[in-house]
């Protein structure tokens, strides 16, 4: 026995692994290839011309490159140390200083390229600049899983990289970049269409909420209408969002034409109204089933002894069964959230407004970058939304179950 | 305290409680026993109307449970299951306060009381109040579960197989418990069980159920030395009905007046179980019996236990 238990660790020690992290490494391996093979930014004489791809050793300043392949040779160190928790904080640092040079450096390139170039040229962002900037998104994401970190540290790390890439913007360090001199040229509309975006967005939930949580319960309560209903919800997922948004004007035009007070509220046969009316429709499905699966899931020998002990079936609904069964719940609101901010971005065809509009427009005029500032911010709007809810969620996970 | 008049709980044209009248006394441990199906655990929900009843009457301290409002009448009687069903997202104290919020009690007063629960039910009060119900084992989850139950000081105490998925271990500690806070606390308790070990152990009285129908209601006594039928023979083991008899007769009923014996003596309150045992253990065959008073001028012999 003891002469196992001594060769056991032997085995360990000897058996050991070089690469300690081998996620971490891949990383830094497309990151690298990134680099070297594709344009980390692209130069046009003008926004609607595509330019050609410069090199991130071409445009970067010499202490940036240092400071970039300090972060990449230390980190390639982490790759093969033993793994602790204070590694994977280095490493998580690493991944967020990578970050910030990454912008940075790509709001460097744009300037350093303006010099001496025309008016209308313009710095675009490359794949090389992509690529970098998801290796190093995913750096930190790994290395917080690694450290199985809290929500609450993962909310101080999200704040601490969105504030630090405010700073850098308010230096003016990026305004060279094709993508915010597009938002220079629309600052007046951006911030009402990045509104207009919220407000779809939380005018479709709110609602579909409201509809979608009483349907979730009447599915539990009433088998009989289980079937049907989610039939019907299901049907109603598989059409396409354009073919939606379209088939709807038809019957709202003639509603609006018949009905002189719903015009008189906006209801139009184009606009918000047939937006919010798709949207609702969508979040409808994945609200009905997390609430019938929520509620579902509650332990039935809890609710026994609930009925049993004399809580009134309004008692039981608030103090047990809706505190149970919300982690399902808001996971159904995260994926809502999500895919009607995505959605949304398609319901500017119908003129609901929104960051769809420099989508569609952007797409008309074969301006990628204008494509771009309507693109990124939905998908940061999704990533932020995603991520606050994930947060909420497993604050309160811990606070319901084991 | 608890009467029972023509009791049926009929689903379409099936009936699964078939006409049952029962008494229970005041301070009686009740247990309902049979066989899976026979209606025990339907007839113990209707008592707090978790099921409907279809026809008959209920009377708890004499009043028709069908007459009060249904919150009022379950805050009024205790209940314990066998599947605990704590609510997770509660503390041990939000747990055991359930009852008395409902009640509302002065906060001071369901602090006390679930201190004193909790001493009952001997779980130390400052280490468990706070913990979650999923940090505790499953034998401390129903010392809880019963301490929950106990919380609105209740006449009344329901309780379905509540051991039923515990060890042997913790069930007899458990057992134990509940004898000891029946004694201590005058309740009427209903439990339904299909061990009839654990019942012969706990009851004051036995109903055995079969198909709906009350078969036999009964001390264990009775019950082992008349069952009313085969089939009461055969639920309680027709050939152990023998050795049964000898944990339920008392060592006090039995002895004789005649002080020759030596040795250690035995309680007059034990079972003849426990004084066949100790015979055994030491080799005789008739024991000294002490009795309440402390006097042993009376003796037990093997005899006396067989006869």
């Amino acid at each position: 026995m003891s002469g196992a238990a001594a060769i056991a660790p032997a085995i360990a020690g000897h058996g050991r692994p070089l690469l300690q992290n081998r996620v971490l490494a891949s990383l830094l391996i497309v990151a690298v290839i990134a680099i070297a093979a594709t344009g980390f930014v692209a130069q046009a004489p003008n926004r609607l011309l595509s330019g050609h791809a410069v090199a991130l050793w071409q445009v970067a300043s010499p202490g940036m490159l240092t400071a970039m392949t300090v972060l990449a040779v230390g980190m390639l160190a982490a790759c093969l140390a033993a793994p602790s928790r204070a590694l994977h904080l280095a490493v998580a640092g690493a991944g967020a200083a990578l970050l910030l040079a990454t912008l940075a450096a790509a709001g460097g390139a744009a300037w350093r390229l303006s010099v001496g170039a025309s008016p209308a040229a313009r710095t675009s962002l490359g794949a090389g600049f992509w690529v970098l900037l998801f290796c190093a998104a995913l750096m930190i994401v790994d290395a917080l899983q690694r450290l199985r970190a809290g929500p609450g540290l993962r909310l101080v790390v999200a704040v601490a990289v969105v504030l630090a890439v405010a700073a850098i913007a308010a230096t003016g360090r990026f305004d060279q970049l094709s993508i915010i001199r597009e938002y220079a040229n629309r600052r007046d509309v951006f911030a009402a269409a990045l509104l207009r975006h919220v407000w779809l967005v939380v005018g479709s939930v709110l609602p579909a909420l409201l509809i979608g949580m009483p349907l979730g319960i009447i599915a539990l309560r009433r088998p009989a209408l289980r079937t049907p209903l989610f039939s019907t919800l299901n049907l109603l997922q598989t059409v396409p969002s354009i073919a939606l948004f379209g088939l709807l004007i038809a019957p709202l035009s003639a509603l609006s034409a018949a009905v002189p007070s719903l015009r008189a509220i906006g209801v139009q046969g184009i606009g918000v109204a047939p937006a919010l009316i798709a949207l609702v429709l969508y979040a409808l499905l994945p609200v009905v089933r997390n609430t019938y699966a929520g509620f579902a899931g509650v332990d039935g020998g809890v609710l026994e002894s609930a009925r049993g002990m004399g809580l009134a079936k309004r008692q039981i609904f608030w103090q047990v069964e809706l505190p149970l069964s919300a982690p399902v719940l808001l996971a159904g609101l995260r994926i809502v959230t999500v895919q009607a901010i995505g959605l949304a971005v398609v319901a500017a065809l119908i003129g609901a407004g929104g960051l769809g509009t420099f989508v569609w427009q952007g797409l008309g005029q074969d301006a990628v970058d204008l494509v771009l500032l309507g693109a990124v911010p939905a998908i940061l709007l999704a990533l932020a939304a995603d991520f606050l809810l994930q947060i909420l969620t497993a604050f309160i996970r811990r606070k319901v179950s084991p | 305290m608890i009467e029972i008049d023509g009791l049926i709980k009929a689903y379409g044209p099936r009936r699964v409680v078939d006409g049952v009248s029962l008494a229970i006394g005041r301070g009686e441990i009740c247990v309902l026993i049979g066989p899976s199906g026979c209606g025990k655990s339907t007839t113990l929900k209707m008592i707090n109307r978790l099921i409907p009843i279809t026809a008959g009457t209920i009377r708890v301290d004499g009043q028709d449970v069908t007459q009060l409002p249904v919150e009022r009448l379950r805050r009024g009687i205790g209940y314990a299951i066998q599947s605990i069903g704590l609510f997770p997202h509660w503390s041990v104290e939000d747990n055991i306060a359930t009852v008395p919020r409902l009640l509302r009690w002065p906060e001071a007063r369901i602090r006390d009381r679930v201190t004193e629960l909790l001493e009952l039910l001997r779980l130390d009060p400052e280490e468990y109040r706070r913990k979650r119900p999923q940090q505790l084992s499953g034998g401390q989850q129903q010392r809880v579960g019963v301490a929950r139950a106990l919380a609105g000081d209740p006449d009344v105490l329901l309780m379905d197989e509540p051991f039923g998925a515990l060890d042997p271990i913790t069930r007899g500690a458990l057992q134990q418990e509940v004898i000891r806070i029946q004694r201590a606390t005058g309740k009427t308790i209903v439990f339904v069980t299909h061990d009839i070990d654990e019942a012969l152990r706990l009851a004051s009285t036995i109903a055995i159920m079969r198909d709906g129908r009350l078969v036999q209601h009964a001390s264990p006594v009775e019950l082992l030395e008349r069952p009313a039928d085969d089939f009461v023979r055969d639920f309680i083991g027709r050939s152990e009905i023998g050795l049964k008899l000898l944990s339920v007769r008392k060592v006090g009923d039995r002895a004789r007046l005649n002080g020759t014996a030596i040795g250690e003596p035995i309680d007059a309150g034990a079972t003849l179980r426990d004084a066949l045992a100790q015979m055994i253990a030491q080799g005789t065959q008739v024991l000294p019996v002490r009795d309440g008073d402390g006097e042993t001028g009376r003796s037990l012999a093997l005899g006396d236990i067989v006869t």
